[in-house]
């Protein structure tokens, strides 16, 4: 029965990952750069549902507030930090992405300082048929996490913003050909990533009641495994990755002699995903014009 | 051929600004061994000296990596905590009776020793690089140097968690002295492997592999052999961390000081062998004086002042539509008029230098198209009936 | 011996489905100026790709001298004696026009110096740098870019870049030198410039070319031969007068 219960919460912590991963891999399609702030603005939905939690008691209030101040909070890094790179050279995005996810920790350090909070949103109880033992708060994230992940699949696919997007991905210039403005587009990709991002960080502390300045460091590496074990840049790859993901570190984790290696297996692992198959379980290859 | 034809041959090209490096270590060397021979030096001033000179060794050969061979390491620290820890277990394990009788010997071959097992792990890591690139291999070498930690963090050997206790160490009185000579060499090293056409090549490879490869570059050997020189630098600059350190703590090896060297390397101006020497030195400098100052939560401010900085010099560095800008309100420019006025200044007749000098290694990436212009550049192709506007001298090259 | 430096046998290559080039038999004889034309999309740059080892050949092999270099790697290639210019231009940006074409030399035999050598510094090391430089000086003296040798590469007006990009395939001492589309975005006078620089090139250092281009002046002005390539296949070739007239030719620039 252990088995099932670690298999659930494999399962959950996996649609945590897949929905920052989602959160990267379309900046990743759609900009064509790796954000590597992604990962704080983790830790910035964190903060603030934190707060709002402490003001008004109620987790549901405080995740929609993280929702739309990490949209915004995106959108804004997008404009001022890497809008004006548009066109440089991938290597420079990457630098200032790094520069800006040091700024956001160094950020909540200064406002929050750097001792860990504990934050407990909620407890929705447990579930017991019979021997088995399944925790509610994992069921809900688990299950909100498929809901989001089909909304968003229908956005992408029916909407006319959403076959925007995918026009970017496939070639910039042409959709700005048809009349698609692309500043608005990146710029709705950057607010879409950036609310998963704070949904993800809510259900994070949810699982873990702990805030910190560097909350979002190790989940955003690991969605970012995630998304290129799934093939970046394609959205079901994204959340393919993230479940497998969650379900290796949480068997992992289940295992004595393998517990403190998780993070290496699951770093190993990507470093042999991108050498034997850069282009991950489903992602397109491209080749370079000559 | 004889020595007298050997060292005309080196004043046939010899530069004075190329040794200028040289004769700033070589004199701060001399001046701080002779004021601590005399005895004026406290245990604080000697361990910021010790900290700058091990800092500038390691920033400088992430410098080989990020500015010259124009890829990124996130996991640079890794190859110091590689260096430090099998350093440490020679000086203390291995050999404890020679680093007390002939602690220098013991030291030189710590370095050698933790220098060979970094350049090992530079060679295992420069593989990936032969398939991956720019934000892929960003991501390997982070993952790479998570991995490191983790692994020293678990092995008994080394300590574990609690971290490796290094009770044989060299002399700290004279420890700077060591370093800073081992700065000199591994400076020549950098430098003379730049200044040869096998830096080109690497050079070359940055500015454009695939036209790297038409010309015959072996693109693969270059590859390995940057990752290899600069790891085996690094992991002597973590032997040399090491020796200043009571406790050596593989947690101290994380991403956060990957990236402290990487802000060095790119404020120094990449692929600006002297501008990683001044950035870290400076930088180093300020780190430890505020930390007596700025403590507990407002020792923050200053990464908060990194971050800016970095942001905002990359942005000025590369954004295309600062290009303008960038031309007019340059330091290049700046210092060109600052000395065409001296030169004025100081005599009307004598013809100013011809200010074509040869510009060495300055890499500037803004320059250099991105994947996403490429991709543009490509897929148009040109008709035959176009005609070239003298006006846009790139028009065929940039559409 | 025979004077065929460059073979193609049916040299052919798929992309998935796609047929990007098929049976393309090229022949190209020592000291020839070689066309290699076709309307957009027509497979020409592929050809290159495949003969200069970027693209590995789905069908076909690929002759130099006789000898057979098919899939082989670029770097193999080009010591094999194949040097080539890209349609956009790929200088190394960065580095100064002498660099540039420094990189080309560094593979000659005369100028043996490796990796360790140039660390320490040793006399090798001196004697090739300056041999080599010496040698890019003349090079560039040769295309009249002596003057610009210590400017960044990227700072050279057009026609020089493409000029420096010639100078530089020519330093890795080919036989067989590949120009791609060398007068794109050139107007005619540069153009004219252009065409007696290659045939200059061609006499100079004893080169065998193949060219593909557009400009139908510049391809009826030097080439001795022409092969034309259409949707990957070759619809015709032979002597340039006798081609450019061919009804099929005609056909496949002006439409029906």
């Amino acid at each position: 029965m252990e088995v099932i219960t670690t298999f659930l919460n494999g399962l959950s912590l996996g649609g945590v990952y897949a929905l920052i991963a989602l959160g990267y891999t379309m900046v990743y399609g759609i900009a064509k750069m790796l954000n590597f702030a992604h990962g704080d603005v983790i830790m910035v939905g964190g903060y603030t549902v934190m707060v709002f939690f402490n003001l008004t008691g109620q987790p549901l209030v405080a995740a929609l507030i993280a929702v739309v101040f990490c949209s915004l909070v995106g959108v804004v890094i997008e404009k001022l930090a890497y809008k004006p790179l548009r066109g440089a050279s991938p290597l420079a995005v990457l630098i200032t992405a790094i520069g800006v996810s040091y700024l956001l920790e160094s950020l909540a350090q200064i406002i929050f300082g750097s001792s860990h909070k504990i934050v407990m949103l909620a407890d929705l109880g447990k579930l017991i048929l019979g021997s088995l033992v399944i925790d509610l708060n994992t069921v809900v994230t688990l299950l909100s996490a498929i809901a989001i992940m089909a909304a968003l699949t229908l956005f992408v696919n029916k909407t006319k913003t959403g076959k925007a997007m995918l026009a970017v991905s496939e070639d910039r210039h042409a959709a700005e050909l048809m009349g698609v403005s692309v500043n608005k587009i990146i710029m709705i990709t950057f607010a879409i990533g950036s609310a998963l991002a704070a949904v993800a960080g809510t259900f994070y502390i949810l699982k873990t009641p702990d805030v910190s300045t560097t909350m979002g460091a190790m989940p955003g590496i690991k969605a970012f495994t995630a998304a290129v074990i799934g093939g970046i840049g394609s959205i079901p790859g994204a959340m393919l990755g993230g479940i497998l993901l969650g379900v290796i570190e949480t068997v992992c984790n289940a295992i004595p002699a393998l517990s403190n290696f998780s993070i290496a297996i699951e770093f190993g692992l990507l470093i042999i995903i991108l050498l034997v198959k850069p282009t991950g379980l489903l992602g397109k290859k491209k080749r370079e014009k000559v | 051929m004889n020595l007298k034809n050997y060292i005309s041959l080196i004043k046939k090209g010899f530069k004075i600004k190329n040794f200028i490096n040289y004769f700033v270590v070589i004199a701060v060397t001399l001046i701080f061994g002779l004021i601590s021979g005399i005895g004026g030096l406290n245990r604080s001033t000697l361990a910021l000296l010790e900290q700058i000179g091990y800092s500038v060794i390691a920033a400088v050969s992430l410098s080989l990596v990020v500015g010259f061979l124009g890829e990124l390491s996130l996991g640079h620290a890794a190859f110091m905590s590689l260096g430090a820890f099998t350093g440490s277990l020679f000086q203390n394990a291995v050999f404890p009776s020679l680093s007390s009788s002939a602690p220098l010997l013991s030291l030189i071959l710590a370095m050698i020793i933790g220098g060979i097992i970094a350049g090992l792990f530079g060679f295992i890591i420069g593989l990936p690089a032969l398939r991956l690139k720019g934000d892929y291999l960003a991501i390997v070498t982070l993952a790479f140097g998570e991995i490191i930690k983790i692994i020293f963090q678990n092995m008994d050997l080394f300590g574990g968690v609690m971290g490796f206790q290094n009770k044989y160490r060299y002399d700290i009185n004279s420890l700077f002295i060591v370093i800073f000579v081992v700065l000199l060499l591994a400076l020549a090293v950098i430098q003379n492997l730049i200044r040869s056409k096998h830096g080109r090549a690497v050079m070359a490879v940055r500015d454009n592999e695939i036209a790297a490869k038409s010309m015959g570059v072996n693109v693969s050997y270059y590859k390995i052999a940057v990752f290899v020189i600069s790891a085996v630098i690094a992991g002597v600059a973590g032997v040399l961390f090491a020796n200043t350190q009571s406790t050596i703590k593989s947690s101290k090896f994380d991403y956060n000081y990957s990236i402290n060297l990487l802000v060095m390397v790119v404020l120094g101006g990449m692929g600006n062998v002297n501008g990683t020497l001044l950035a870290s030195t400076v930088i180093t400098f300020i780190d430890v004086k505020l930390a007596t100052i700025l403590t507990g939560d407002l020792a923050v401010i200053k990464n908060i002042v990194y971050a800016l900085i970095l942001i905002v010099m990359v942005i000025y560095n590369n954004a295309p539509s600062l290009k303008k800008f960038r031309e007019r309100f340059n330091l290049t420019n700046a210092f060109n008029a600052l000395k065409k006025f001296i030169l004025t200044l100081f005599n009307k007749k004598k013809k100013t230098k011809n200010s074509a000098e040869e510009v060495e290694f300055g890499a500037d990436w803004s320059k250099i198209p991105t994947k996403i212009e490429m991709d543009a550049i490509l897929s148009t192709d040109l008709k035959p009936d176009e005609t070239y506007d003298p006006d846009v001298p790139d028009k065929g090259a940039k559409r | 011996m025979s004077n065929t430096v460059l073979e193609t046998k049916d040299l052919g290559i798929s992309f998935g489905g796609l047929k990007a080039a098929q049976e393309v038999n090229l022949k190209i004889e020592k000291n020839q100026l070689y066309g290699l034309i076709g309307p957009n999309g027509a497979g020409k740059t592929t050809v290159f790709n495949m003969i200069t080892g970027v693209y590995k050949p789905t069908y076909g092999e690929i002759f130099l001298s006789g000898e057979n270099i098919t899939g082989l790697s670029q770097v193999e290639i080009n010591k094999k004696g194949i040097a080539r210019t890209f349609q956009n231009i790929r200088l190394f940006n960065n580095l100064s026009v002498i660099k540039n074409v420094m990189v080309g030399l560094a593979n000659r035999k005369e100028y043996k110096c490796n990796l360790a050598q140039s660390i320490f510094r040793t006399p090798a090391y001196y004697k090739a740098e300056s041999a080599m430089r010496e040698k890019a000086k003349e090079l560039l003296d040769v295309f009249g870019l002596l003057d610009d040798r210590n400017q960044s590469a990227s700072n050279l007006p057009y026609g020089k870049q493409r000029k420096l990009e010639i100078a530089r395939a020519l330093a890795t001492d080919p036989r067989l030198l590949l120009l791609d589309e060398p007068a794109a975005g050139m107007n005619p006078q540069e153009t004219e410039e252009l065409m007696e620089t290659i045939k200059f090139v061609r006499d100079r250092f004893d080169m065998t070319i193949l060219l593909i281009e557009h400009d139908m002046k510049l391809v009826g002005g030097i080439c001795d031969e022409l092969t034309v390539l259409n949707f990957g296949k070759e619809i015709c070739k032979g002597n340039t007068k006798e081609v450019l007239n061919h009804p099929e030719v005609v056909k496949a620039y002006l439409g029906e």
